[in-house]
Formats: structure tokens, sequence, C-alpha cells
């Protein structure tokens, strides 16, 4: 009895050490293929246009910095000047959205009106409604009131976003019970002031992770800004590298190529790698609950 | 209600959201309002020459379902591009993603390093997708590494002209998107699961079931909610695929439009010509689609249960 027991455990413990292990080998192959390309972005963008049309290799080229200063000098694509745009929109959009969605998020969390509810279910609703639909429209008000080559009509639209908004909303309902607001609620005084001293620092850490989510997404944005970008001073860092896509490459530098698409998405790399635990963090928690 | 009786917060309320409301009246609403009612008329640029706005009622609706001089609808052609783009990138993203959550969450299992895994395989989440399509674009091209090192092997005397054949361009679309989402679709599962009561499964083993009978009666009923969440969301994104189709055929579709995507169409009419007629109509066609398949998935998915 006792001795079949035994054997039956370890036949189990040897089942799970064997799961343990295929769980492993698919966990470091998906790993794999999710570093591979990022790291060869990185082995070419240190490599000569000679080496690279030499062959294959895993190790760098040592002809990293010549790269960087044949793509940052190029005269057809000014990539610092790209850099900086993108730097502009990507953070004013994100300062924008997310006061602006705790503001809202806030409005509805802390007051009753008569269309409190009605206003939640309208934001909820809209949620799913892709923004490229409306592109038609908004691509014609812009060119018929001169806006193309404006960033306001790349920032302002932040105000609005609904995903950013639910998050805060979830937000508040775990951290600001109405007692509190009614605690940091001063009586006559003015419920603005309220909000931007008092409740705001309490939200520190999904502004932070909001903050980061809207930078990101507006720093990758290409559909909108290649329609209304025209100008090419005016232009943001996804255009120039789709553009990079339609010259004729074939002639290009390879490693400056490389380089192009390094610098592209470095910023974003770099962020990610200093706070990759806060933002994973951030991910779900809006989510959950929905 | 409590304090403060003679004091109205109520108009706070209206205030502090107002921004928002004005913002998405100006921004999405109307011009959403004006795409639609564009859809009605003819108006287009043609080199120089502006034609319309002429009132001509369905007629960009009956021009995008008539079929070209070689008998194919595009609008269908394209729909069908985008359906099967998704299909290829989200089953294998939400299958992975639903194994791969159940192995982190699993006491049992007891996966170290989870930290690690996570923050590698949800990172493609974020990076610029036209930069990550130009990347594969130069890995896969004739002369990159991916086909060096097929030479090198000896698996081909030439190289593999990987933009040439419908299988291999819509392949390398598909590995993109499954890269750039199976690592947070595993976060939001995950989140998921753990929400689940942990006494369910306490229970499930004390009844003696097996872990196969625990993941089909017990964990996946209860995750179907998130699940739900996460297919209509993976949809919404893959009808509004764009930047990785785009960047890698550099906005062509090639060969012959078969990775063209709606949006895509969308994104021809609207960039040179200024078409807002049929860009219009266009817009129109892919808003009712999101409507009836989020309905579709949404209702498919609960009524299992």
């Amino acid at each position: 009895m006792t001795k079949s027991n035994s054997a039956d455990s370890r036949k189990a413990r040897a089942q799970l050490t064997a799961l343990r292990v295929v769980v492993y080998i698919v966990l470091i192959f998906l790993s794999i293929l999710c570093l591979f390309s990022f790291y060869m972005l990185i082995i070419n963008a240190t490599r000569s246009n000679g080496q690279l049309q030499a062959g294959f290799t895993l190790v760098p080229g040592g002809h990293m910095l010549e790269n960087l200063k044949n793509a940052w000098t190029d005269s057809s694509i000014n990539i610092p000047r790209g850099l900086l745009n993108s730097f502009l929109v990507a953070s004013l959009t994100a300062i924008l959205t997310t006061y602006f969605s705790a503001l809202t998020a806030y409005g509805i969390h802390a007051y009753d009106f008569k269309l409190k509810k009605a206003a939640f279910t309208f934001i909820m609703a809209i949620m799913v409604i892709p923004s490229q639909v409306s592109a038609a429209g908004f691509v014609q008000i812009c060119y018929k009131f001169g806006l193309t080559n404006n960033y306001l009509v790349l920032i302002l639209p932040g105000i609005a976003a609904p995903i950013v908004f639910f998050y805060m909303k979830q937000y508040m309902e775990s951290v600001l019970p109405m007692e509190i607001v009614e605690a940091a609620r001063v009586d006559g005084s003015n419920e603005f002031r309220t909000f931007n001293t008092i409740i705001l620092p309490m939200l520190k850490p999904a502004l932070a992770v909001q903050l980061i989510f809207s930078f990101v997404q507006s720093w990758n944005n290409y559909f909108l800004p290649s329609l209304l970008l025209t100008k090419a001073e005016m232009k943001t860092v996804p255009i120039m590298i789709a553009q990079l896509r339609s010259a004729d490459y074939s002639k290009f530098d390879m490693g400056k190529v490389y380089m192009f698409i390094l610098l592209a998405i470095l910023p974003v790399m770099v962020v990610y790698i200093i706070l990759s635990k806060s933002i994973i963090k951030g991910a779900t928690a809006g989510a959950v609950k929905g | 209600m409590k304090k403060g009786k003679g004091i109205s917060y109520a108009k706070w309320g209206y205030i502090f959201i107002a921004p928002f409301f004005i913002a998405y009246a100006v921004f999405t609403l109307f011009p959403q309002l004006l795409t639609i009612y564009n859809s009605f008329f003819e108006n287009y640029r043609e080199g120089l020459k502006q034609v319309g706005p002429n009132f001509v009622g369905l007629g960009n609706y009956v021009k995008l379902f008539t079929p070209d001089k070689s008998g194919t609808i595009n609008i269908l052609k394209y729909t069908g591009n985008t359906l099967a783009l998704w299909i290829g990138g989200a089953i294998p993203q939400i299958v992975i993603a639903l194994l791969l959550a159940i192995f982190f969450t699993s006491y049992r299992l007891n996966i170290k390093g989870q930290q690690f895994f996570k923050t590698v395989i949800y990172m493609p989440n974020l990076i610029m997708a036209s930069a990550f399509s130009m990347l594969f674009f130069t890995l896969f091209s004739n002369v990159g590494p991916v086909n060096q090192l097929i030479q090198a092997w000896g698996w081909s005397d030439v190289p593999i002209d990987f933009f040439a054949y419908k299988g291999t361009v819509r392949g390398l679309i598909c590995i993109m998107n499954f890269l750039m989402w199976f690592g947070n679709t595993t976060i939001l599962l995950m989140a998921g699961i753990m929400g689940i009561d942990q006494s369910l499964f306490e229970a499930a083993n004390l009844d003696g079931a097996s872990s196969v009978q625990v993941f089909f009666r017990v964990t996946l009923p209860l995750l179907m909610p998130i699940l739900v969440y996460t297919v209509i969301t993976a949809m919404i994104g893959g009808l509004q695929m764009f930047d990785v189709p785009q960047v890698l055929t550099n906005g062509k579709g090639m060969p012959d439009r078969t990775s063209m995507t709606l949006i895509m169409y969308l994104n021809n009419y609207l960039g040179g010509s200024k078409n807002y007629g049929m860009s219009g109509a266009i817009s129109v066609i892919i808003f009712i689609i999101t409507g009836i398949l989020s309905m579709f998935v949404y209702r498919s998915l609960t009524k299992k249960d």
C-alpha cells in the first residue's frame, strides 16, 4: 500500500519535473524569438555597409560611432529633428491625456449629478470605436482650415482618451473612497483647487503609468501624423522610418539604415528597461475588472 | 446628502467632465459625422483639379462593391486580407498567452524568473510598429541576414524573395503581430487567473480533479469575461491593422495586393487624392464591421456556459 503510494508520488513528481522542463524550453524559445530581431538590429547597427554585405554574424562590427554620425547628419532624413518633434508631440500629448483623464474620472467618481450615469455609459461605449473611422472627416477639416503641419491637431484630441479615463476611474475606486473625497473637501473652497493640490498627488502611481503609456502610444503613432505632417521639418520619427522604406534603399548604406531604426526605438526601450516592473503592472490594472 | 446639505456639488461634476466631452465632440464626433456625410458625395482631387463635392447618394458604396477590370471586388478582398492577417496572428497569440498565463500562475510548477520572462515577452508591445516592420523588412530582404544565413547553410543557392509570395508576406505580418501582442495578452490573462478565488482550485484538487479538468471546468469558465474582453480588443486592433503591412510592403500590399488591409485601402484614398467620398464610405463600412464583429464574438463567447 505505502509502497505503491510512494511509487505513485514519485511518478507524479517525475511528471511534474518533465512538465517543468518543457515549460522552461517553451519560455526560453519565446524569449529568443522576442529578442532575436532586436539583437540583430543592435549588432547590425555596429557594422559597416561592407561588413553587412559580406555575411551574417552575431558579433558586433565596431562601426557604431561611424554609423551614428552618418545617420545623425543625413541630409534627406533629419533624424535629430524628428526625435525632437516626436518628443515634443508625445510629451505634450501624454501630459494632456493623463491630466484630463484624471479630471474626467474624478468628475464622475466624486460628484453626484443627473447625467453622471449617462456620461459614464457613453464613454464606455465609445471606447471600442476605432479612431481611424473618423480620420477622413478629421483630415478634411484640417486641410480646410489650414491646420496641417500643426502639432495642436495631434496633441489636443488627447484630452478625450476613454481607455485612460477608465483606468483612472478604476484606480480611484480602489484608493479614493468617498470618505477621503469628503475629508479632502473644505466646504465652500474651490473644488478645482482641491483636485489639483490634494487629489492629484494621491494618484501619483496611476498618473506615472499613464504618462508612460500615452507617451509611448503617441511616440509610435504613424497613421494620422503621416496624413497631416507634410513639411520635412515637421515630420515625426515614424514617418521618417516609413520614408526610409519607400526610398530606393538598395543604394543606402545599410549600417546607417539599422542605426535609424535603432534611434527610433531606443528612447522607449531605455525607459522600458528602467521601469519595466511598474509598466507591466500598469498594463493590467485598468482591464482586470472590465 | 450627508454633509454640506446647503451646497450643491453637482455643477463641479459637469465642469470636470466638460473638457473631455468638448474635445470628443470637436475632434472625434464631428469628424465622424462629417465622414458619414461625405460618403454620400463625390469629392476628390485629380492632379490640380478639384472634383465635387456633388451629391451622389449611395454612389460611392455602389462603386466600392463594383468589380474592377479583373473582376475582383476590392473591398471584399481587403476585408478578407485583414481577417486572414488578424486570425493568423490572433489565434496563436491567444492560445500561447493562455498557456503561459496558466504556467506562470501555477503553484505546482512554480516557474522561476517570471519577472525576466514577462519583461522580455511584453517588450515588443511598446516598440514602434513602423520601425519593427522596417526592421523585419531589412532582416528578410534579399541581401538581409536571414537570406545570408539560408545561403551559408546551403538551403538555397539563390536568395529567397520573401516579399514575392503571399504566404511569406502574410506569415511575416502574422509573426510580427503575434510577437507584438502575445506578451500583453499573457499579462492580462494572468491578472484574470489570479483574480479567481483560490479556494475553488483547492476544492477541485481535494475532489481529485486532474489539472486538465481544473482548467476546463474551473479556470476557463471563470476566465470567460476577461477572455471575451481580450478577443474583442484584439479584434478591434486587428481591424485597425496598418503600420506593419504598410511599412513592410511600402503601402503596396504585395504580392498582388494580398496583404492590403482595410485601413491601407482607406489611406490610399485619403493620402494622395484626398478622396473624401470614397474614404468616407470605407470608414462607414469599417465602422459597421466593428459593430457586427464585437456583437458576434461577445455573444458566442458568453453563451457557452
